[in-house]
């Protein structure tokens, strides 16, 4: 494609750069409108207040100040509604890795019978509503003593991680050659060291994209912690933020901004860094079902 | 030896399997059968169960909110879910155009799909504020002297919403241009030999090609549409004048503010029936419109 500037140029028709310069100034014009609420939110988040409500408004800054940052933090005990987001989190994440990635290749690599069905009925709770489930939880957990706790949010994780995630990863799995594991079963390898030895680190990739996916729900989650966590010391960054629009009177856009940014910024960051295995994953899901 | 090798096996199968089997019976399959059971009953969870037989149903489809939130919901998928998959299905086909920078505007399209939950509705909040807020700033600079309140009015209240989530159709994108990029390209090269057109090409070779994924982002953008929660519950908490009050806002008022717990039960499964329903149908109907061999 590069390098060949020049031919592209003579073989092309006036009317075909034309059309070349129209979808560009489209593109770019969705791209503004695409990009512009994310710069607003930094914007709003670094300014002074007088600054905030300029007319006509102030496009960057001057000088970009913290002080929305030090303002929310002092209002309400954000450090800790971080810690906790980050427990749930992680802990989530790593019950989703482990038990998606067994039920995945238990899918896709190994015969028993009633498999099958077994993923049909995997595959159709995905279109079940959470919220056909989530009333009895309630009452069980309840009665268990997990209200208030972080175990609703956490454990359910570690029981094969959700259809989507297991679909996800046997997509991965059957795009690897069968051959693989074939070769090492007469090596008189165990399933098990298969698993672990073969399988796991050839699925990096998905794992990448299930770990990303997981991350980004969980950090974002609203009604899990809404209905299960119960104290102010126990609430998530998502439940602090929306507790801090209210406990604010009238809104103070500066701060919630400030904080909304913070409880963003680890989504986008994940997502610059590991952009590819995110994009694939979605690919995967989308596709070759 | 050959079947206690089967056996063997089998049994490993399960094993492997049986994180999700366990987690299927545990938080699925029971509870499932917990709350149809229990939109049969009156319970509060202090007090004892009672069972009330249809009650809960009649109560429901006699409930003015139940036909509010209902048509709130739907007004939202059938707007909201076409309006969806047609500014991603755009987004795709500028993308595959394979104009320069493309990997760097396929970027910048999907980045606020990435920032969800909480942090995004804030954001739209203060973008919607009717007085100083940036889009009615924008819309005064264009000479709209009155524009709307948007998420302070009952008429703009759910068109706001659905404004918002057109910036979200990132992850539908993908799944279009993923798509878009299994069509090969022999045959819009046999189709330009035959003289057709680019509208023709797009008719008679994108769309058809594309049917799998249409299909896809439909189904799966109406499941989730029916169960729109946490937007509304977080900038206007169902208002103004229950214009946004969506159907999963009901249930989570009905069981955990009001603990009618058989009543939501019953509201859950209502819901259920028509997810169900509705993609039951899509999936007839896509026999005639989704095509599926490769050519």
């Amino acid at each position: 494609m590069r390098g060949s500037k020049r031919s592209w140029i003579e073989s092309k028709s006036f009317n075909q750069i034309f059309v070349s310069i129209i979808l560009y100034i489209i593109v770019l014009a969705f791209s503004v409108l695409f990009i512009f609420p994310l710069f607003w939110m930094i914007s709003t988040a670094f300014k002074p207040n007088e600054q905030i409500f300029a007319q006509p408004p102030i496009w960057i800054p001057k000088p970009p100040t913290l002080q929305n940052f030090s303002k929310a933090w002092n209002t309400l005990p954000f450090n800790q509604f971080l810690k906790n987001t980050v427990i749930i989190t992680l802990s989530a994440t790593l019950g989703i890795l482990l038990s998606s990635s067994l039920v995945a290749f238990s899918f896709a690599y190994l015969e028993w019978p009633g498999r099958d069905i077994w993923f049909m009925v995997m595959l159709s709770t995905m279109m079940l509503p959470a919220q056909v489930t989530i009333i009895p939880l309630f009452i069980i957990f309840s009665k268990i003593n997990w209200i208030n706790t972080f175990k609703p949010l956490i454990i359910p994780a570690f029981f094969g991680g959700g259809p989507f995630y297991i679909f996800l990863l046997r997509q991965f799995f059957l795009t690897l050659p069968k051959e693989l594991f074939d070769s090492a079963i007469i090596d008189g390898c165990s399933t098990l060291d298969i698993f672990v030895r073969i399988a796991l680190p050839l699925i990096k990739p998905a794992l990448s994209a299930v770990a990303i996916f997981s991350f980004m729900g969980h950090w974002n989650d609203f009604m899990g912690p809404l209905i299960y966590l119960r104290s102010t010391e126990k609430y998530t960054l998502a439940l602090g933020i929306n507790m801090f629009r209210g406990y604010e009177g009238i809104t103070m856009w500066g701060e919630l901004m400030a904080v909304s940014l913070v409880a963003a910024i680890p989504c986008l960051v994940i997502f610059f860094i590991a952009q590819k295995y995110f994009i694939q994953g979605i690919t995967l899901t989308g596709l070759k079902g | 030896m050959r079947s206690s090798m089967k056996r063997r096996k089998a049994l490993e199968g399960y094993l492997f399997a049986s994180p999700w089997i366990a987690g299927f019976l545990l938080f699925t399959a029971g509870p499932m059968i917990a709350s149809l059971a229990l939109s049969f009953c009156k319970y509060d969870i202090l007090t004892t169960l009672k069972w009330i037989g249809l009650e809960n149903y009649r109560q429901l489809f006699s409930a003015q909110l139940f036909w509010t939130a209902l048509y709130n919901t739907v007004y939202w998928v059938v707007f909201g879910v076409p309006l969806r998959l047609a500014m991603a299905l755009l987004l795709a086909l500028l993308m595959n155009r394979k104009l320069r920078g493309t990997p760097l505007f396929r970027t910048i399209f999907y980045v606020p799909s990435v920032v969800s939950g909480v942090a995004l509705a804030m954001l739209w909040v203060w973008l919607f504020e009717p007085s100083v807020g940036l889009i009615n700033t924008f819309l005064r600079m264009l000479g709209i002297a009155n524009p709307p309140l948007w998420l302070g009015s009952e008429q703009w209240s759910k068109p706001a919403l659905i404004i918002m989530s057109l910036w979200g159709v990132g992850g539908t994108m993908v799944i279009f241009l993923a798509g878009l990029q299994d069509i090969p390209e022999q045959l819009y090269e046999a189709a330009e030999i035959d003289g057709a057109g680019a509208w023709h090409k797009f008719r008679a070779i994108t769309i058809p090609l594309l049917t799998p994924s249409i299909f896809f982002n439909l189904i799966m953008g109406i499941i989730n549409s029916f169960q729109v929660f946490t937007q509304a519950y977080v900038m206007t908490r169902g208002g103004p004048l229950y214009s946004t009050y969506f159907y999963v806002l009901y249930i989570y008022d009905e069981g955990f503010q009001y603990m009618h717990m058989g009543y939501a039960s019953a509201l859950a499964w209502i819901l259920l029936l028509i997810i169900l329903t509705l993609t039951l149908i899509q999936f007839y109907f896509s026999r005639r419109w989704v095509v599926y061999e490769r050519i």
